[in-house]
């Protein structure tokens, strides 16, 4: 009987069942705790599915590479793209025959920027690919086009893009080769994008061949955000900027110009060899004298240049959804006094795009914050109703407020005295920097011109960036094609 | 027409998905008996009607013949399974059986889509393997000579991975099988016999370096045959089998850091380990080159948002082995994120099972095993689904049950014909405790009375 007894004792009990839970609970608490972190690596795959799901699916549908939503064409009629205005910019209109083709009522003017849609794709064709090829028709009507195997409407794109100001640059711009950017630096929209020479996106098929061949003029690249340039004397800001931060001031800057300078052999010429003799950084960087930045970039060193350089993007990645080139700042601690002398004069080896020094121009006139650069406003169904509305937000802070305002009172002087005095007295008040950017080898140099400003300096309103390819100075090609923008913004 | 059906199917197929998945967590809750039987029931009738809807929208787009006899075959072997099951192993756990038979069924339907063929052999292969598999828990129970086989089980380990390494095959950049078989799958259950065996009785130190030692052989083994999933789930076993049994967090951690910099290593040292970061980190860099199979697999995951687009209305087949190590993208852009949601929870209910069964078993030895196999099973998932969406680097490796391949069908289906084997053996000793104490209960009474 003891026996049996010894040998119930061992067995399980309910009396004793309390006692042994906790027992078995310490037994078992790594098996608890494996659970967990099992448990806790499921739920953290699904939470990223969900995340990727609601916030970064769309960078990826929307990716040029993704041609998943070509077969979306079969059962959906493309949607158009509108200008800001309510202008169609692209539309898919239905042949004689049938068949469907793609329509750009404005030619060749938003080529670029609009894109097309053939031959690959480019431009707002492409970025707003899904959107286009999605239906958010009211479901009745989706229904009913599935039974009669009719096609549904895809849903159209309304742009950010301004066809009066679009326009304006275009006709400005002529047909010299070149590019103009319009942004509204307090949201990040871009109002328009030209780029010349261009081409017809409703006749590309046909001039495919020849477009893609015609080296002299590459026109089919978007010059606004693919083309590097010499920045020439639009650089200054940036070495403006590098003597603000090593010097917290610009004031107590002085230099006497004599027309050049020498270091080592190397002379820096300014425009002409005008000899603007006693001045401070605020007159220096009015008449762009190039003797007196010469000195400044010397005295500052290629690593602080640097440094200040890629603070504003040079070298980086720009947060454009387009397609671009980022911009070259090769100068470094070791580089010589010849090239600081090039560089901090927007020569030497640095490359920039018109967009680029639109974002920039934006960054200061909104008090150092850049924000996100689009170009989609709005997504509506066929019929108008909003399907997605694109919200401004703040990319970064490039600049302090304080840094920003003395550069922007700098650009100011530019306007008031300085190389672009001709866009004052126009009734709105601009700040800004030209610029001419020598380019080629040999003895018969020319020179790209460059502006970029933005008006209302109080409470800015629109930035230009303007580039025309051998336009000579600054002041006596691209000013004029800023005004005629300003002039547009604000007369027409 | 058709389309519209496929579009109302989107839904029901996600409303069915959601369903299965209830009952599963449901399932695990509720003990009264009669209850979870009319569930498990109605659970069946889910993955009927899941796989009729699916094979409808499959035929009508594809219009393939082949289809209709493909569905008649998968319901005879979901009949099949859940009939043998029932009458040879009542005890076996019916839940863990209507799991496989969903995965599968998922498995199938994907499968059918992307390749009518491979959907057909994969079939196959799960039809002879579960045959196989039924004599698997009678082994079990049969074999208890099986805790002694430690050094067997690693040499065979060893000498399985080494034969790969040296005679194998090498696809997309690894060496992976020998003779169209695939060792590597089969050694997973071997690895955690030999680690069961090891330690289930003495975890001290020695013997916690011995398992350290022919671990390490078997996961430098697969690194060096490229097989970078493979040795990262062998590693994670190891882990957590030495954790368990030693309870001491100690092992756990140190692992863990000695993984991380294992990981650092192997990433200079490797270029192929490097092209998988890279590929995960920015994948549109190197779109042209490794990062096109992620890139794909985003599109994929992203075009199909929360219900899919449809069987036949999107294109997975442009994910390059979408129906190896891509399956669960075709799932997401095809049935959607809602059913891919689920499917993450079915397979974390079935881990939950395991770790649960292997709670219940009082063996030691058979104890380390299920959760072992467990380890293996969740954290295959973990690798796959986690590479397939980017949320960790690619690795190459399938989903068990679901996607095509028959080494990793074969060998899941009898990691859980063993799981079954330990859980009717549990069942075995709990009456039989249940028995002896009632004897002497009466027993003992009737000596008070005398």
């Amino acid at each position: 009987m003891r026996e049996s007894e010894k040998r119930l004792n061992r067995m399980p009990r309910k009396k004793s069942r309390r006692k042994k839970a906790s027992q078995v609970q310490f037994r078992n608490r790594p098996y608890a705790i494996v659970s967990y972190l099992f448990v806790g690596i499921f739920v953290s795959l699904i939470v990223w599915l969900v995340y990727f799901n609601l916030v970064r699916s769309e960078e990826f549908i929307n990716s040029p590479y993704n041609t998943r939503q070509d077969t979306f064409a079969d059962r959906v009629i493309r949607g158009s793209i509108l200008s800001s205005e309510g202008q169609v910019l692209a539309s898919t209109e239905a042949a004689d025959d049938g068949s469907e083709y793609r329509y750009y009522p404005y030619g060749s003017m938003f080529a670029h920027v609009v894109g097309y849609d053939s031959n690959g794709k480019s431009g707002l064709e492409s970025e707003a690919n899904f959107h286009l090829l999605s239906s958010h028709a009211f479901f009745l009507e989706q229904m009913k086009n599935e039974f009669q195997n009719a096609k549904n409407r895809g849903d159209n794109v309304v742009s950010t893009l301004s066809v009066k100001l679009q326009t304006a640059a275009y006709n400005a711009l002529g047909d010299r080769k070149g590019a103009v950017v319009v942004m509204e630096p307090s949201t990040g929209k871009i109002l328009a994008m030209v780029s010349r020479p261009d081409f017809d996106p409703n006749y590309l098929e046909e001039n495919w061949e020849y477009l893609i061949a015609d080296e002299e003029n590459s026109s089919l690249l978007n010059r606004a955000a693919q083309g590097q340039y010499p920045p020439g004397s639009v650089f200054k800001i940036i070495t403006a900027l590098d003597y603000l931060h090593k010097h917290k001031t610009v004031d107590g800057f002085s230099y006497n110009c004599q027309g050049e300078i020498t270091k080592q052999e190397h002379t820096i010429t300014d425009y002409d060899r005008t000899v603007h003799g006693e001045e401070d950084l605020r007159s220096a960087f009015a008449y762009s004298c190039n003797s007196a930045f010469a000195e400044i970039g010397v005295r500052l060193g290629g690593k602080s240049l640097r440094e200040t350089g890629e603070s504003l993007l040079f070298n980086k990645k720009l947060p454009l959804t387009m397609d671009y080139k980022p911009s070259v700042l090769s100068v470094d601690g070791k580089s010589g006094v010849p090239l600081m002398m090039q560089t901090s004069i927007g020569q030497g080896n640095t490359l920039v795009s018109p967009v680029h020094m639109a974002l920039i121009a934006c960054t200061i006139a909104n008090q150092g914050v850049l924000m996100k650069p689009y170009l989609i406003d709005r997504v509506e169904n066929y019929s108008g109703a909003r399907v997605k509305k694109y919200m401004p937000g703040i990319y970064r802070e490039l600049l302090s407020s304080s840094d920003a305002s003395t550069l922007a009172e700098l650009m100011e002087g530019v306007v008031s005295y300085g190389t672009a005095a001709s866009l004052g007295g126009n009734g709105y008040t601009v700040a800004g920097k030209t610029g001419s950017a020598e380019y080629g080898e040999g003895e018969i140099k020319d020179s790209h011109s460059w502006f970029v400003g933005y008006s209302n300096v109080e409470d800015p309103d629109i930035v230009v960036s303007v580039i025309i390819e051998g336009g000579g100075t600054g002041s006596e090609s691209a000013v004029p094609v800023a005004g005629a923008v300003f002039n547009s913004y604000y007369y027409e | 027409m058709v389309n519209v059906i496929v579009e109302l199917s989107k839904y029901l197929l996600a409303i069915l998905m959601i369903l299965y998945t209830l009952q599963c967590f449901q399932m695990v809750k509720k003990r009264d008996e009669h209850r979870q039987k009319t569930m498990l029931v109605k659970q069946l009738v889910v993955i009927v009607l899941f796989l009729s809807l699916s094979f409808l929208i499959l035929f009508l787009k594809s219009g393939e013949l082949r289809l209709i006899l493909l569905y008649g075959q998968v319901l005879m072997y979901i009949a099949a399974v859940e009939i043998l099951y029932r009458i040879f192993y009542k005890k076996a756990s019916m839940l863990l059986i209507n799991n496989m038979c969903m995965l599968i069924s998922t498995g199938l339907v994907i499968l059918c889509r992307l390749n009518i063929e491979k959907a057909q052999r994969q079939l196959m292969i799960v039809a002879a393997g579960s045959a196989l598999a039924l004599v698997v828990p009678v082994m079990i129970r049969k074999m208890s000579f099986l805790k002694k086989l430690t050094w067997i089980y690693a040499g065979l380990g060893v000498v399985m991975l080494a034969a790969v390494f040296v005679l194998g095959r090498t696809t997309f950049g690894a060496k992976l099988s020998l003779f169209g078989v695939q060792p590597s799958e089969f050694v997973k259950i071997i690895f955690v016999f030999f680690m069961a065996s090891l330690l289930w009785k003495n975890s001290s130190f020695p013997q916690v370096v011995r398992a350290t030692v022919i671990a390490g052989m078997h996961v430098l083994i697969l690194v060096m045959s490229r097989d970078l999933g493979s040795a990262l789930v062998f590693f994670i076993t190891y882990l957590v089998m030495v954790y368990v049994v030693t309870r001491n967090p100690i092992y756990f951690a140190g692992g863990m850091a000695g993984g991380a910099a294992a990981s650092v290593i192997a990433y200079f040292l490797f270029g192929h380990v490097q092209e998988r970061v890279t590929a995960w980190k920015r994948p549109f860099s190197v779109y042209e080159q490794e990062g096109y199979q992620i890139v794909q697999s985003m599109f994929a995951i992203g075009t199909g948002g929360w219900f899919g687009m449809g069987l036949y209305q999107g294109s997975p087949e442009s994910i390059p082995v979408a129906e190896e190590d891509f399956v669960f993208s075709a799932i997401c852009e095809e049935l959607g994120g809602i059913c891919a949601i689920c499917l993450i929870l079915i397979c974390m209910s079935f881990f939950l099972m395991i770790v649960n069964i292997s709670l219940q078993i009082k063996n030691p030895f058979y104890k380390l095993i299920a959760l072992g196999l467990g380890t293996e099973y969740a954290f295959q998932v973990f690798l796959h689904i986690g590479g397939a969406t980017k949320f960790i680097p690619m690795t190459g490796i399938t989903l068990p049950l679901v996607s095509y391949g028959g080494s990793s069908a074969l060998t899941t289906i009898i990691m859980l014909a063993i799981i079954q084997g330990l859980y009717i053996l549990r069942e075995d000793e709990d009456e039989e405790l249940e028995r002896i104490r009632e004897a002497l209960e009466q027993n003992a009474q009737e000596e008070i009375q005398a």
